[in-house]
């Protein structure tokens, strides 16, 4: 059969395609609630407002951009390193065509107000299903494939992306549990400080897991393909690998620091989150020491730029993630900007910039071209992007330390120095240059929209036959 | 009280927890083995794919394996000093709930003395003096001006504290209750007990005419058998209300919802719930003391 003897790229083209307008919508998203907090008439009506819009943001720029950049790097990656075509005939249109119906739902009723009520998990219970058979899905057409390889051993990229697929079917099932009393509204099947609990073991993980493990899974085959170097240890892939997957599961509780959660659960989730360190690092030295003997290349190649600099900020969010799980710092930064600034310098920073420097490499790939339209524009994308990052964490990390200083300031009487009206008054001016930074960067989408429209436009999409014999011992 | 239904919890939380550390240490040590000599030169693991890829077969860093060992050093040292495997207390016997208590002793000696000095003194004393009004300007930003705002003129829903209108009173006493046990002043529907449509409509028109508002006469001369027979109980014949209920004075054209004809109507036929929460719990006599006092001296009315 013709098409078997070919990789199945059309799946890995829409959704690489979906992943641009997905990122471009979802930003736009969060500039709009970014102004809203500055100036809060743009509450237009109650579905344009913050309280409903902040959720679409997350869910946009998480699931469907995230989920749609790690569904084609995923089905891109595993069938290039196994040597071997999707499995499953149909199965992976109906993941490509049921998770933008997820999508589209989300972008409807969200909006709507109708809301679980959990972050990162607001979605109602229908919705909920129709993932679960999206994602049942995914795993059988990722792990079909890994086991029709032709090729003898696993490589790195394909274990982050199994553990991310797998993990996320139990967080999503566990997290998701809830008692239906109409079609668009559900309970939590569990009460109190458990739901607090399970909510956050799915939220850090959710973190670890699809923000982290997968786009590590997309780091190991796209920084070593660019670079045209060997992976750096393959003893480092093996040790942080298990290391991170098995130590992650214990953070979740220092999201409730000083909360209701038992004392021991508070500490065993603060130990894990710092015991957690070495392991996300493995990932960062892995990827950055494979340009060990290519470093020139940085100076040139903007899409390397991409892939490094998304590692550097995984690297230092990975610190800082763990410095804000110790108690008293959390004491701190809790409720402060400071997490938002610290969650965007893993979105923006890494998981953005490594899904936007893979997408450059993978684009020209998946329409019979050699590189994007414009490498000028990648480079503009760049630093507008980098700028942006910057603009953006730095004015979040000011304002976050600023709240939690100011709120716990205290009169020679006793009484609060500030009124909490007078902690929001100081951060406007943070909030104007967060609103900058975060229009920087949605302008780069803007920038790489047109780059790829013009790469793509008028090009037949492209072939790339299977080897035929596997090359496992060159 | 335990945090485990059953003792088997507790333990086999410490046991997984520090089983699981244990682990990390395990891999590391396990992986670590390979060293090489100065100058030696790594190979790949021989394995490629997609034409080439490869791995290098690079040993572990040896600054980042420690790094690994010191954090789990530092977890397991941290278990034994501070609760974390099931319901052992720690060898510092920290929590929670012990540090906020220490950190309320602390204050309360502190401070205490800075604010109780003024229990001994009346609330109408402790209102003309200006440093105990500072405190109460400071108090009343973090726990009043949420709702009454930061200039305690109030919003919709949220009574205006600078006029001399009072629901529950304007003593010191009467401020003093309301602050401690809150309030709830609710107003239950009166659509049905006073008609239909338009005798709502004519007791709102009374309810316009005895606040001095302009109204239609022959409206509000029949809503006034109305009012009398449904609304009198709490408000008054006279419709001056009762601070006893904190059923508001209708006459003195200040209003806590609205006066117009509209939203008038929509307080009879639907009521309404006001709630002011009990501040009891959080704050303490001196303190309370001293918000009465600042409260107090916005009214222009002295105490009755």
């Amino acid at each position: 059969m013709q098409s078997q003897s070919t990789y199945n790229y059309t799946v890995v083209r829409q959704f690489a395609i979906m992943t641009v307008v997905w990122g471009i919508v979802g930003m736009l998203v969060g500039v709009l609630i970014a102004a809203q907090l500055i100036w809060p008439e743009l509450n237009l009506a109650s579905w344009l407002s913050y309280g409903r819009l902040r959720p679409l943001h997350t869910n946009a720029v998480i699931f469907a951009f995230g989920g749609s950049a790690l569904f084609a790097t995923s089905y891109y990656v595993v069938q290039r390193t196994c040597h071997a075509r999707l499995f499953g005939g149909w199965l992976p249109a109906l993941t490509f065509w049921g998770w933008q119906l997820v999508i589209v739902l989300a972008a409807v009723t969200l909006p709507l107000g109708m809301t679980s009520g959990k972050e990162y998990a607001e979605l109602e219970w229908p919705i909920d299903l129709l993932i679960t058979v999206v994602w049942v899905s995914y795993a059988i057409v990722f792990f079909g494939t890994v086991f029709k390889r032709k090729t003898p051993h696993i490589y790195v990229a394909n274990w982050f992306f199994g553990a991310f697929i797998l993990t996320v079917a139990v967080l999503h099932l566990v997290n998701s549990a809830a008692i239906p009393v109409s079609l668009t509204k559900s309970y939590s099947a569990y009460a109190g400080v458990q739901d607090a609990m399970v909510q956050w073991w799915y939220g850090h993980n959710a973190v670890g897991f699809f923000l982290t493990a997968g786009f590590l899974g997309m780091m190991y085959y796209f920084i070593p393909k660019q670079a045209g170097r060997p992976v750096y240890s393959y003893r480092l892939s093996v040790v942080h690998f298990w290391a991170l997957i098995f130590t992650y599961m214990w953070a979740g509780p220092h999201h409730l620091h000083y909360t209701a959660l038992p004392d021991w659960a508070q500490s065993i989730g603060m130990i894990f989150s710092l015991v957690l360190l070495a392991p996300s690092w493995g990932g960062m030295i892995n990827g950055i020491m494979t340009l060990s003997g290519a470093w020139h290349k940085l100076r040139t190649d903007p899409i390397l730029k991409f892939l490094v600099v998304s590692l550097s900020f995984y690297g230092m969010s990975t610190f800082e993630g763990p410095m804000m799980s110790i108690k008293t710092v959390n004491a701190l930064s809790h409720y402060t900007d400071w997490t938002i600034g610290h969650v965007h310098s893993g979105a923006l920073g890494w998981v953005g910039m490594v899904t936007v420097g893979s997408l450059y490499y993978l684009i020209p790939r998946l329409f019979g071209r050699t590189e994007m339209h414009s490498m000028k524009l990648v480079t503009l994308h760049f630093w507008v992007a980098t700028i942006g990052i910057v603009l953006y964490i730095a004015a979040m990390w000011i304002a976050g330390v600023m709240q939690g200083l100011m709120w716990r300031a205290v009169n020679p009487d006793g009484t609060l120095t500030y009124a909490f009206v007078e902690s929001v008054k100081a951060t406007y001016p943070y909030y104007m240059v967060r609103l900058l930074g975060g229009t920087l960067y949605f302008s780069g989408m803007l920038i790489m929209a047109y780059n790829v429209f013009k790469t793509v436009a008028g090009q037949k999409p492209a072939e790339s036959v299977i080897p035929a014999v596997s090359g496992a011992h060159a | 009280m335990s945090d485990f239904v059953h003792d088997g919890w507790s333990l086999y939380i410490a046991i997984i927890t520090l089983a699981s550390l244990v682990a990390c240490a395990v891999l590391l040590k396990l992986m670590s083995t390979s060293k090489m000599a100065p100058g030696e030169k790594t190979g790949t693991t021989g394995h490629v794919w997609d034409e080439d890829l490869q791995e290098w077969h690079n040993p572990l860093p040896s600054w980042w394996m420690w790094l690994f060992y010191i954090t789990i050093v530092f977890a397991l040292v941290y278990l034994i000093l501070y609760p974390g495997l099931g319901s052992y207390k720690g060898y510092l016997g920290w929590t929670s709930t012990g540090q906020y208590q220490d950190e309320q002793k602390q204050a309360a000696a502190t401070y205490g003395p800075i604010i109780d000095k003024f229990l001994k003194q009346d609330v109408q004393t402790v209102a003309a003096n200006p440093e105990a009004r500072e405190i109460g300007q400071r108090l009343f930003l973090n726990y009043c001006a949420q709702c009454h705002g930061s200039d305690a003129g109030g919003s919709k829903g949220y009574p205006n504290l600078r006029d001399s209108d009072w629901l529950y009173g304007g003593t010191p006493e009467a401020i003093k209750a309301t602050l401690i046990n809150g309030r709830i002043g609710a107003m239950p529907p009166m659509g049905a007990a006073v008609g239909g449509t338009e005798d709502v409509r004519d007791v709102a028109h009374f309810v316009l005419s005895i606040s001095g508002r302009t109204h239609d006469s022959m409206r509000a001369q029949r809503g006034k058998a109305k009012f009398a027979s449904t609304c009198a109980a709490c408000h008054g014949l006279d419709g001056k209300g009762n601070q006893q209920i904190g059923a508001p004075n209708l006459t003195d054209d200040i209003w806590l919802h609205g006066g117009t004809e509209a939203v008038i109507i929509e307080t009879i036929v639907n009521g309404r719930m006001n709630q002011m929460p009990a501040h009891k719990d959080f704050l303490d006599e001196g303190k309370i003391h001293l918000l009465t006092a600042y409260v107090l001296g916005f009214s222009n009315q002295a105490a009755k």
